[in-house]
């Protein structure tokens, strides 16, 4: 929208709308009682002129619901603090050249998904010479020494290899994080870091599709990459930051 | 519809299947695993865990590991106890699990006495779980006939009492098999956990006391609904034998069956798991029950496209496996997926002509359509375009299982909701295009035709090459999806030994199955499968 004002609603079909769109299940069975539920429980989240455009009996007492409904809610989205900065992207050579004249060293970096996940597309995504997104992974940079040790790595192997390989960088994948079945491994690869004296001298960095990056830094990551992740901006963030440390 | 396909190469990938087959099970017939061993431990009914909840059939197989004795197997020196104390087998492994009893210190008995005793028990448990089987198939022939495809849907909360409520759900809603999925990791596990469970990641244990609910609240569904409602669950991983052992036990009418996803996904080893799958299957097909193939994942990590080939060669070199453990083709249900990326022209096509030759090369299997996973992201309304248009590849082609795709494939296990909705759009596709595949045929020389014979031709390739090197060797070099493993790397090797001089196992015996089998058709087994709620459990571990 070309206009310029500070708060943003969500929009429909015309500007400060507030549209919004919802559904949900609720364990009872459908009634009129229970559409009069739903709705009620559009309107505690603070939907006005609400809507219930479909209501469905999903059996065994429960029922899904469709609705429509507009908010009031608005939002001054230059005044949001984000935790994951947008930083500018280096290139393929710059990448390189700042390693090889700048940092004057070829950095190892160290992979693996940990724990019992067996996810590998990911982190083979950022790490394998074939890259994602038409962009080349990290083993094609001349710059990286890449150790893959794949799919369910226990934390003392990762440690162990960081320790052995020399590792600048340990990049770690976690898939499957369902009840926060990734939390242990993550805050567990980080305590043995520290206890072991490795940790100060490393680059940690986390990535998966659901890690939340605000989580990961408290458990002791220095980044962690969402869905999407290219190893341009991997590798962007490997730089950057090892120049950073080496001043 | 039909694809014009050489039946002289489709003939050709059968015989180097057969051979490739073939190799294996001349190395894997004189070894046999600890998870085997425990599976003959269960079906002759030993339950149950110690004070430090060790199953007791691990106590019993580690005993004997313990002794080195294990190559004798666990029935010889269990009907030696047996004879020696006069005890039933539960007393005698309750007595190891308490550690006093000593099964090798025991006088030794004569041979022949342990041979015939050791018949008579394995008889007696045909006998029961022979009936047992028996019985639920009248149970599924008095309902109403399923229409088909199948609708396969699974549930994963972690919590088998959530799962039953779910699972019920999608029975009413239309499902007609429901799979519960195991918590992440459970194949990495060199035992099976005890009673009901209620915390399980990205699924829940599979374990006899959860099998056993579930199959009452499915039976007590297809009551309802005059519609049997099959119980789903998988047994690949370290125990698979003895998963597959409790699926006959409980009463489950599919179990995903498949060596080559532990050795490639979780690092199994190869030649414990193909001990393990091979008794499996042999257990499977003698209870006539269905097994699923794992094919989908083999084009989960390369390009779907190009290398989809490997799911033929896979399902080729499988259905032989299955032959040689003793099923029939009517219960190998092999597993398939397109996996195509959205953003090629023609998917739709490709994705038909695929699930079209598999169709045609597997007449009289219950193959088993997968849905695609990996081009989902979080735009859940654009998964179920996907989603829709699979189903109605499925439904044209005349696929025997379809398992939905979820809308939030990309997110989480199922929500109640999801399965709704993809159940929704099975069953309007169903209806929608019912009679498709009898109506429309393809150009005999289009691009369909020219794909299938280029695949088919690709596969021929492969197989004589997997035939020229042995299935061990083409798994070394990464023949399968790219990754490679070794003959004796990866989990469980631990497990395999050499069957020794006494070992017995009348399981694999043809005389006495045939006793059994006509001792189960000559009763006319009077009572009907126990009511949920009749069973005592025990309490929650895990
Ligand atoms: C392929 C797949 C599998 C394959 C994996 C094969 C392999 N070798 O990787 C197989 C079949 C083995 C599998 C198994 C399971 N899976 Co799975 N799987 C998927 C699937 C379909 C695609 C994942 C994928 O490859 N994505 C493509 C890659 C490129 O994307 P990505 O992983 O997000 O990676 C990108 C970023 O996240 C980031 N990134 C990732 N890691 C890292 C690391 C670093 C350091 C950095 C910087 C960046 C980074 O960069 C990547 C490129 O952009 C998803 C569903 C989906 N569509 O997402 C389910 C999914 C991930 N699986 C799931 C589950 C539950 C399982 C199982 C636990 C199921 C079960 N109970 O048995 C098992 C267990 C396996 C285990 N123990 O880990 C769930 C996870 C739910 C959750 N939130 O926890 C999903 C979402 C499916 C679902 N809806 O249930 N799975």
């Amino acid at each position: 929208m070309s206009e310029e004002r500070p708060f943003i609603r969500p929009y429909g079909d015309r500007l400060n709308d507030g549209a919004v769109q919802l559904s949900f299940s609720l364990p009872i069975s459908l009634s009129a009682r229970s559409r009069e539920a739903a709705k009620s429980i559009a309107g505690r989240l603070g939907l006005e002129q609400i809507r219930l455009v479909s209501a469905l009996d999903l059996g065994n007492g429960f029922s899904f619901y469709i609705l429509y409904g507009a908010t009031t809610v608005e939002i001054d989205d230059q005044a949001i603090h984000l935790t994951e900065v947008e930083r500018p992207l280096l290139d393929f050579w710059r990448i390189n050249q700042l390693l090889e004249f700048e940092l004057k060293k070829r950095v190892t970096v160290v992979g693996a998904t940990i724990g019992t996940d067996a996810h590998t597309v990911g982190l083979d995504a950022i790490l394998n010479a074939k890259g994602f997104g038409g962009e080349s992974g990290l083993e094609r940079y001349p710059q990286f020494r890449v150790v893959n040790l794949g799919a369910q790595a226990p934390p003392d192997e990762v440690l162990e290899a960081a320790r052995e390989q020399r590792a600048d960088v340990v990049l770690v994948s976690q898939v499957v994080t369902q009840r926060n079945a990734h939390l242990e491994n993550l805050s567990l690869l980080a305590e043995m870091l520290e206890a072991e004296g490795l940790r100060q001298d490393l680059l940690l960095i986390c990535g998966g599709p659901y890690i939340d990056s605000q989580v990961a830094l408290e458990v002791g990551f220095d980044a962690a990459f969402g869905p999407g992740t290219t190893p341009l901006a991997v590798a962007s963030l490997i730089v950057e930051e090892l120049l950073r440390k080496a001043q | 519809m039909r694809l014009p396909i050489p039946t002289e190469q489709v003939r050709h990938c059968r015989q180097l299947a057969a051979s490739i087959a073939g190799g294996v099970q001349d190395e894997i017939s004189p070894l046999s695993t600890v998870s085997v061993e425990r599976s003959l431990l269960r079906l002759v009914g030993i339950e149950g865990s110690n004070q430090e909840s060790v199953p007791l059939v691990n106590c019993f197989i580690d005993q004997l590991t313990g002794q080195r004795v294990l190559e004798d197997g666990a029935l010889y020196w269990l009907s030696n106890a047996i004879l020696a104390t006069g005890e039933t087998p539960q007393g005698i492994a309750e007595r190891v699990g308490a550690r006093s009893l000593d099964l090798v210190r025991l006088p030794r008995q004569p041979r022949r006495a342990i041979e015939n005793h050791c018949r008579g028990i394995v008889q007696d448990a045909l006998v029961t779980l022979l009936g047992k089987r028996r019985r639920r198939r009248e149970m599924e022939e008095s309902l109403a006939r399923t229409t088909s495809p199948w609708l396969y849907v699974i549930v994963a909360t972690g919590n088998i009492y959530d799962d039953i409520e779910q699972a019920k759900a999608a029975a009413e809603q239309g499902a007609d098999a429901v799979a519960v999925i195991r918590s992440t990791a459970q194949s990495l596990l060199d035992y099976v956990p005890e009673g009901i469970t209620t915390e399980g990641f990205g699924g829940t244990y599979a374990t006899g006391a959860n099998f056993r609910l579930m199959r009452g609240a499915l039976d007590e569904a297809s009551r309802q609904s005059n519609r049997y409602v099959r119980q789903v669950n998988y047994c690949s991983g370290l125990c698979m034998a003895e998963i597959a052992a409790l699926g006959v036990l409980e009463g489950l009418d599919i179990l995903v069956n498949d060596a080559l996803y532990g050795i490639l996904f979780r690092d199994l080893n190869m030649i414990r798991t193909m001990v393990d799958q091979h008794f499996s299957r042999y257990l499977l097909g003698l209870f006539d029950t269905t097994i699923v193939t794992g094919e989908d994942n083999l084009i989960k990590t390369i390009d779907a496209f190009e290398e989809y080939p490997i799911v033929l060669v896979s399902q080729f070199i499988n259905e032989q496996l299955a032959k040689n453990a003793g099923m029939r083709e009517e219960r190998i249900g092999l597993g398939h997926a397109a996996e195509l990326d959205p953003a090629l022209e023609d998917s739709f096509l490709k994705e038909l002509v695929q699930a079209q030759l598999v169709r045609q090369l597997f007449p009289r299997s219950p193959v088993k359509f997968m849905p695609p996973t990996r081009y989902k992201s979080g735009n859940i309304f654009f998964a179920h375009v996907l989603d829709t248009l699979f189903n109605l590849v499925a439904v044209w082609t005349d696929q025997a299982i379809v398992l939905l795709g979820m809308p939030t494939e990309a997110i989480h296990t199922p929500y109640v909701q999801d399965r709704y909705l993809s159940l929704e759009s099975a069953l309007h596709v169903r209806r929608a295009a019912g009679s498709l595949g009898q109506e429309v045929r393809l150009k005999p020389n289009g691009q369909g035709a020219a794909r299938a014979c280029w695949l088919l031709a690709r596969t021929e390739e492969s197989l004589t090459r997997i035939a020229e090197e042995g299935l061990w060797n083409s798994l070394a070099s990464g023949a399968f999806s790219a990754i490679k493993r070794a003959r004796r790397g990866g989990r469980g090797y631990d497990g395999v030994f050499r069957k020794g001089h006494f070992y017995l196992n009348p399981f694999l015996d043809r005389e006495v199955v045939r006793r059994a089998r006509r001792k189960v058709a000559q009763n006319t087994l009077p009572g009907a499968i126990e009511l949920p709620g009749a069973i005592e459990l025990p309490g929650a571990v895990v």
